[in-house]
């Protein structure tokens, strides 16, 4: 699906935050990422919002989807593999927010 | 599942049964461009509605059809009076040795 180029709040290698919100419903931002903070690899297209489609709504307007880089270590405390593996994740533009603590 | 500690993958393929392959179909009759009866975030909010303990005693088509059914309540597809009176019918013609 074609992303207005206004509609997409981020481009690739933006940093990134995932909200850290816990509502009912159906919701497919998991919860072991929720808070993290991570970088955007790309833009995926945009789509239906799945928390409504869960309730038989339209979805609508699509939600830019993208897939989002996290470093492994950073997610699971105990990560003892190779410090550079990350984790890609697919999220939805509501759950992300830019990162507030800058460039490292 | 969802990032919380679990034990090792099982890797190996198994052979479904016949009801198993059933619901398999109906989904998919269910959700396509002909009916749009049900949608794949309606079958997951279902199966999440569940709860932990019902979902781990279940298996993955138990859950699917559970998630189907409450769905098709839901958008008022089927009634509970309906579903009922067929289940009881189904289980005579399984009584009877007819399926």
């Amino acid at each position: 699906m074609t992303v207005d180029a206004l509609q997409a709040r981020f481009r690739p290698g933006d940093r990134v935050q995932v909200r850290r919100a816990y509502p009912l419903g159906h919701v497919r931002t998991p919860w072991y990422i929720r808070g993290h903070h991570g970088v955007i690899e790309r833009l995926c297209g945009a789509y239906p919002n799945p928390e409504e489609l869960a309730y038989a709504r339209d979805g609508l307007p699509r939600q830019p989807l993208y897939r989002v880089r996290f470093l492994q270590r950073d997610v699971w405390p105990d990560y003892a593999a190779n410090a550079h593996d990350t984790v890609d994740i697919e999220i939805y533009q509501h759950w992300l927010e830019p990162d507030e603590r800058g460039v490292p | 599942m969802g990032g919380r500690p679990a034990g090792p993958v099982e890797r190996t393929e198994h052979a479904y049964l016949l009801w198993e392959k059933r619901v398999d179909a109906m989904l998919v009759l269910l959700s396509g461009k002909d009916r749009r009866l049900i949608t794949v975030d309606e079958l997951r909010r279902n199966i999440e509605a569940l709860g932990p303990q019902a979902y781990d005693r279940m298996s993955y088509y138990e859950r699917w059809i559970h998630s189907i059914t409450q769905t098709l309540i839901q958008r008022g597809v089927i009634t509970i009076d309906e579903l009922g009176r067929k289940m009881s019918q189904v289980e005579q013609r399984h009584a009877r040795g007819e399926l």
